[in-house]
Formats: structure tokens, C-alpha cells, sequence
């Protein structure tokens, strides 16, 4: 490419507006309205691609803006119930409510209706916000440091040829690029891998959200500011998952299961589980009769406090949960994506819009000292359900003061391969709630990408599949894939391959985590393509 | 030439569409909005005209709440030079848009008025039609390719029985079919221009207009739910089941 992009400049470009790059931009105008901000979101709209619980903790949010309560957005209920119940198939056990989850004084949000709420009001301080460009790549400096990002060309053809309405992706530059892309963000990603962030940090973990909007009838079966946290099943024991469910306004419930992606079961499929426990004696009475207004899935970041990545490198930091700030047993991270964006701000204006010195700042906040006092709980389910609660009591009673620190490695190795997999037997039940299949569920949340252009989901070495992933772990991008992207067909040769639906992606990022060849690497559609969620 | 056109908001075309539990109308709260395909096919084949040297000015004009600003900047942003905002908190129906498009034709006095075909939220059809009544001109309904010379264009139109080709005398109206053209993408540095160029908001209620709302929309409702499917093991099984349900 010799040809000159037209380029723009700004003081900081910030990437994705969900609550962390929001709060960058907010904090920033705030401090200096002179310091010229863009945010740069690949969802059509902003709160698109948004997807979280969402249950939050206000208190960075009164810290950001203060009056907020007196305007607050669009969705917004004080949580007034916790229950936390064990479930084993046909009932349960209620236990006691985890401090994490106790959630008196917080609310319950749709967080995408809350990003829309606050992208005016950056853009009332003068923050340039453009939702529908997708930031496909980084640029850099003669010296190597970060410049800022390339927006992905539009128009081209699936084939890289240029259609009639081909245009070029302009270039930002930006004295700093603040990455806030959510977990496993692919220029993240990248720039991780670049300049070594997660040398002396153990790798990121993950697990996948699977979420959906329900309306159900007027009848008083929706209590709002109800909130209900689940563990075991449909979960075996070895499997990290438990469910959400949302008492909201309007008589609307959201509901959801998080799956850890350390699962070793080739043949686990995540939005299974999510639709099984839907089935238990306690929630399927909750939903029948209503309807699904929207349903999508993302990952996040659950490593931790001994996964965090250097969060600094020259020309660019990262904030949220990009950098991988989610407090696991609260199950929340919007707080901490307020905190660390805001964080952010304050450091850059006073180092004169450099990055060095932040992750330090970061490491030494209460963002940093709130995740290490729970490093160990996540990681304690490794070893099994019952386990993993023993130790969440021990490491709660004495506050993260244990001397050790568990280890976490990189999901995409813990799939066990089939020869030595002892196929677990699911204690599964017929389903009659919708939707009936994953193609069925990925119509609600209304993804739409034009079906001629390049294929975003690159994967480097489509022979492994036919051959050494289909003996070893049986395809399992084939199960995992909460939109059913991923399918082996037969070739016209009498064998396999694999065929990439790559249009019905929601842009949950579990492919490129759990893939066990890191084979998928998940690259930015065209802009304004992937999920269009309606207030998850 | 001036040309307007006229530019819509609508529930955008990837929304799945859910009627309101009250049955009062259809969900727009935390619902993506954007222009009417139709109304952007319709900017587009203005811009071109005006890149070919035969418009000179091309002005957009929409009919809405108070914050249709970012709407029509995006408008602006594709590339038209500025825009005129009815407001009106109400949604208004076909004749009393084009009764409200005729009283901006009167004032702006375009040479070519392009809108969409339709809008896609009521389908209705019908304000191309009446506003070229109205304003006793020519129209050209249903355009998949538009060509003007002097004070005449020639309009390929999308008819039943094919492709009709008319020559109409200019001033008229024009409306986009989906193949007139592919609405180029917005740049990034258009979306700052856009910020500069002017937007004029009228009242609706000081444009004197008077109400074509003549419908009255009693109640929404989803379509009935599909029923189970039943399989059938042969031939004789699935005439016995559609005379059972007196199908045959």
C-alpha cells in the first residue's frame, strides 16, 4: 500500500466505547477540555456489541459523574434481593450469600443501555465518538512506539477484490491509543504479544457469558431488583459455571450462564448449559409464556489479579476490561473499568500524555488491591466444584491473605484430548423453551455482517482440522461457538472441511481463546457489521 | 438544479421488531435507529448528480422529534450540503408529509425531488405519489436509473411486467427502488465536515399545515406463533392428516 491515507489527528483515540473507553473520554474532557478525544466503536451503535449482566457498583460512577442519579439511564433498578442457591437437578440448596454477591446499594443495568446513556454525554464535553468504524490495526511510530490505529477498509469483497463502493480506512493518530476493547481484544491482542505484555504475568483466563432478554407477562412473577446466582448444575463438578438471573422493570428478567473456558470436555458446549439451566425446576416457571427480545455472548476476562498484563507500552496503555480488570466472585466489572479508565486520564494529563508510569498507578489502586485479595477463589474451582467453595470460604474469611498465589494457564491447553477423556454423562433434560438451537438463538441477537467480504474469523491451517483436531478433540470450534459459526461439511471428495459461517458471529472472542491449536484468530469485520443487541 | 430529498428515520432494518406489551405501537426505546434504505439510496442518487455537474445543491429534509440531529448529520456526513428539520414529536402520516415536503418545495424551490420509494417502518407508499399531486408535477415512482438532460429527465422505472423507461418534464418527483444505486459508505473526516453544516429546524406548527391524519391506528400486534410441525411417515399418512384438517 504506497498510496497516502488520509489521516486525523487527535490528542488520544481511544478504542471501543463501552464503560471503560466512555469514562476515559468523560474523565478526560472533564479534567482538560482542551485535549481533543476520539472514540472509535465497530458495533453500528453504541451498545451494540455490548453485552454484561449487569449488576454495578455506583460508587466510581458517582466519582465520575456525580448527578448521575438524579438522570440515571435508560434501565436502571436498585438491587434489593441476593440468593445464591446450589442446584442440583430437581432442586436445591439455598447457601448463603458470598459478600461479592451481596448486592445492596448497587443496580441492575442493561449495560449497553447504559453506554448509550453515557456516549452523549461525552460527546456534550466534545468527545468525537464514531460508532460503525472498526479500528482493524495499530500503527506505530518510526521509534516503534504505539501511533495510533488504522480503520478497516470498506467495501471489499470476500474475495479482496474492491467493490463499486470501496473506501479506504483513514489512519488516527493520537499522541497515546487507549485500548478498551473488552476482553481478548484483537489489537490487544497483538500489541500484547508486540512488546511482551504478559512477560512475568501468568496468561489471561477466560470464561464465556452466554445472556438473554426475556418479557413475560404481567403477572407479579418478575420482581424487580430480584437478583439470583446459581452454581452446580446443569455444571458437573469439574466444570466452572453458574448462572445469572435479573429481576429488571417492565417485567423483563435478564439471565445468563458464565461458563469457565478452562473446561477440559471436547464435547462441552456452553450454550447448552445455558439453555439447561433454564430448564431447572426454578427458573422454567419464570419463563414460560414470555419471549426473547435479545440474546448474545461474550467473553471475559477472568485471570485476575496474577493475569494482569503490564498494562503500559509506549504510545499506548490498556484499561478495563481489555487489560482484564473483572472481579471474578463479584462477578462485576464495570466498577473497575470506571476506576481504571478514570485512572487512565489523570495519569496521562499529568505525564504530559505519556503511557509510562501508569501500570504502576494501576497496580498500586484499590482496582488492583481489590483483585488480589480474591486471586485464589477463581482458580480454586480448577479442582472441582466442592473444592473450589471450600476455598472460596477460606480465602473470604481471611481476606486474600492466604501466602500463596494458584496459577492460571492459558485456556486454549486445557481441553482434554478424546483418548484420555472420560466422557462425562450430562445430566441433561429435554428442552421446550426457545430458542431450539444455537442458530435459532443467534436470530435474536439481529447480527448481521455482508455476506461478501473477507472473512474475519482467519483460520491458519484449515488441514489441522480434517486431520489432527478432528482425531484428537473432535472439532470442538464446532461445539463451543455460541452462534454455531463453525461446521464441518462434507468436501466433494468424500471427506471434511471445515465451513465458517463467519456471518452469524457475535463477536464473542471464544474461538480465538479456546481454539487448542490457536488456530482462529478473530480479526475486526468491516465497521458497523457483527450483533446488534437490543439493551443487554 | 437543487435537489431535495427526502431523508427518514426508521427502526433500522437489522432491529427484530417487537410490539410494545400494551399493544400501543412497536419498541423504539434503546432501539437502533437509522435513515429508511430507501431515503440513503435517494441521497446517493443526488450526490452522484450533483458529482456530474447536474445538481449544484442537494438539501435533506426530515420530519421528527427534536433529536433527529444526529440523523440527519449523518445525511450530511454522506455528503449533502445542508438539511431542514420539521420538528414534530408526532409521527406523521403519508398525506400530511407530503402536504408538510410541498410547503419546503414551495419555499426551497428544488428542481428534482427524490424520496425513498417507501419508508420500511409503515411501508406505506404513498408520499412520493401525493406530493407530486400536490404540487401538480410530473412523477417517476419506483426509479432503478435516472438520467437528467436540461429540463428533462429519463427514468427507468421497476414495474410488474419489467423495466419501464418514461421521459418526464422537470420539475418532478422521483422515487428510489432499491436498485438505483449502492449508498457509498461515510468517511470518518466527512462526519467532522458534517458538523459544520447548517441544519434549519422549522416547527411543524408554524408551517400551517393542515392534518392528513386520517388513520386511526387501533392496536399492534406480533404475528400468531407458528405451531408445532407434525411428521408424517408417508404419503398415505400426510393425506390422511390434510383431510383431517379438511385441507382436502
Amino acid at each position: 500500500m504506497s498510496e497516502e491515507r488520509e489521516t486525523m489527528e487527535y490528542d488520544v483515540v481511544v478504542v471501543g466505547a463501552g464503560p471503560a473507553g466512555l469514562a476515559f473520554a468523560i474523565r478526560m474532557k472533564q479534567l482538560s477540555a482542551d485535549t481533543s478525544v476520539c472514540v472509535i466503536e465497530k458495533g453500528s451503535t453504541i451498545g451494540a456489541q455490548i453485552l454484561s449482566g449487569a449488576v454495578i457498583e455506583p460508587q466510581p460512577l458517582d466519582a465520575l459523574l456525580p448527578g448521575w442519579r438524579q438522570a440515571p439511564p435508560p434501565i436502571c433498578v436498585a438491587a434489593n434481593h441476593d440468593e445464591f442457591w446450589l442446584y442440583t437437578k430437581k432442586g436445591g440448596i439455598r447457601l448463603p450469600t458470598p459478600p461479592g454477591m451481596k448486592n445492596h446499594g448497587n443496580f441492575i443495568v442493561s449495560l449497553g443501555a447504559m453506554c448509550a446513556w453515557l456516549a452523549p454525554q461525552a460527546e456534550a464535553l466534545g468527545v468525537d465518538v464514531f460508532p460503525g468504524f472498526a479500528a482493524a490495526d495499530t500503527i506505530y511510530n518510526a521509534d516503534g512506539s504505539v501511533a495510533g490505529v488504522r480503520i478497516g477498509d470498506m467495501g471489499v469483497a470476500k474475495n479482496g477484490t474492491h467493490k463499486a463502493g470501496y473506501t479506504q480506512g483513514i489512519d488516527i493518530k493520537a499522541k497515546v491509543t487507549v485500548l478498551a476493547e473488552g476482553a481478548r481484544g484483537s489489537l490487544t491482542k497483538a500489541l500484547v504479544k508486540r512488546y511482551k505484555l504478559d512477560e512475568g504475568h501468568d496468561p489471561q483466563a477466560y470464561s464465556i457469558g452466554i445472556k438473554e432478554l426475556w418479557q413475560l407477562p404481567d403477572d407479579g412473577r418478575v420482581q424487580p431488583g430480584k437478583i439470583v446466582h446459581s452454581v452446580g448444575w446443569p455444571a458437573d463438578t469439574h466444570i466452572y459455571g453458574g448462572s445469572f438471573l435479573y429481576h429488571l422493570d417492565q417485567n423483563r428478567i435478564a439471565l445468563g450462564y458464565v461458563s469457565g473456558l478452562d473446561y477440559a470436555d471436547t464435547q462441552y458446549v456452553p450454550w447448552e448449559a445455558f439453555q439447561q439451566w433454564k430448564h431447572h425446576p426454578h427458573v422454567k416457571p419464570l419463563l414460560e409464556g414470555g419471549s426473547i427480545i435479545s440474546a448474545g455472548a461474550r467473553a471475559i476476562a477472568t485471570g485476575g489479579w496474577q493475569s494482569l498484563p503490564t498494562c503500559e507500552m509506549p504510545g499506548a496503555i490498556l484499561i478495563g476490561d481489555g487489560a482484564g480488570l473483572l472481579n471474578v466472585p463479584k462477578i462485576k466489572g464495570t466498577h473497575q473499568a470506571i476506576r481504571s479508565a478514570m485512572l487512565a486520564a489523570e495519569h496521562l494529563l499529568a505525564s504530559g500524555f505519556k503511557a509510562e508510569g501508569y501500570d504502576a498507578k494501576l497496580r498500586a489502586s484499590d482496582a488492583m488491591a481489590e483483585l488480589k485479595q480474591v486471586r485464589n477463589i477463581k482458580p480454586g474451582f480448577k479442582k472441582g466444584l466442592w473444592f473450589g467453595l471450600a476455598n472460596a470460604a477460606w480465602e473470604t474469611v481471611t481476606v486474600g491473605h492466604s501466602p500463596w498465589t494458584w496459577k492460571n494457564k492459558p485456556d486454549w491447553s486445557s481441553l482434554k484430548k478424546l483418548d484420555n477423556d472420560e466422557q462425562p454423562k450430562r445430566d441433561y433434560v429435554e428442552r421446550d423453551l426457545p430458542p431450539r438451537d444455537r442458530l435459532a438463538g443467534v436470530y435474536h441477537a439481529a447480527t448481521e455482517h455482508d455476506e461478501d467480504q473477507p472473512i474475519h474469523l482467519h483460520v491458519l491451517n484449515t488441514d489441522i482440522c480434517v486431520t489432527q483436531c478432528a482425531a484428537e478433540y473432535d472439532n470442538p470450534c464446532t461445539r463451543f461457538c455460541p452462534a454455531n459459526v463453525y461446521e464441518m461439511v462434507d468436501d466433494d471428495n468424500g471427506g471434511k472441511r471445515l465451513q465458517v459461517n463467519a456471518a452469524n458471529c457475535v463477536h464473542c472472542k471464544l474461538c480465538d481463546i479456546k481454539d487448542p491449536y490457536e488456530n482462529i484468530v478473530w480479526t475486526t469485520p468491516e465497521g458497523g457489521a457483527g450483533p446488534n443487541y437490543q439493551n443487554l | 438544479m437543487k435537489i431535495l430529498v427526502g431523508y427518514k428515520r426508521v427502526v433500522d432494518f437489522n432491529v427484530r421488531i417487537q410490539v410494545k406489551p400494551d399493544g400501543t405501537g412497536v419498541v423504539t426505546d434503546g432501539v437502533k435507529l437509522s435513515a429508511n434504505p430507501f431515503d440513503d439510496i435517494a441521497l446517493e442518487e443526488a450526490l452522484r448528480l450533483r458529482e456530474k455537474g447536474v445538481a449544484t445543491e442537494v438539501v435533506i429534509a426530515a420530519i421528527g422529534p427534536a433529536d433527529l440531529t444526529a440523523h440527519l448529520r449523518n445525511g450530511l456526513a454522506m455528503g449533502a450540503d445542508r438539511a431542514i428539520h420539521v420538528v414534530t414529536a408526532d409521527a406523521v402520516q403519508p398525506l400530511t408529509a407530503a402536504r408538510t415536503l410541498l410547503k419546503l418545495v414551495e419555499k426551497e424551490q428544488p428542481g428534482l425531488v427524490i424520496l425513498g420509494k417507501q419508508a420500511i417502518d409503515d411501508d406505506a407508499n404513498q408520499t412520493g405519489q401525493m406530493l407530486a399531486a400536490l404540487w401538480d408535477r410530473p412523477q417517476a415512482t419506483f426509479a432503478s436509473k435516472l438520467d437528467v438532460a436540461g429540463d428533462k429527465a429519463t427514468v427507468t422505472r421497476e414495474v410488474d411486467a419489467g423495466l419501464e423507461t418514461i421521459e418526464i418534464d422537470l420539475p418532478a418527483v422521483v422515487t428510489a427502488d432499491l436498485r438505483l444505486n449502492e449508498p457509498r459508505f461515510i468517511k470518518l473526516p466527512d462526519i467532522m465536515k458534517a458538523k459544520k453544516k447548517p441544519i434549519d429546524t422549522i416547527e411543524f406548527a408554524t408551517l400551517g399545515v393542515e392534518n392528513g391524519d386520517h388513520l386511526k391506528v387501533t392496536h399492534y400486534a406480533a404475528p400468531a406463533k407458528r405451531s408445532k410441525g407434525v411428521m408424517v411417515k408417508d404419503a398415505a399418512e400426510l393425506v390422511a392428516a390434510l383431510k383431517q384438517k379438511g385441507l382436502l
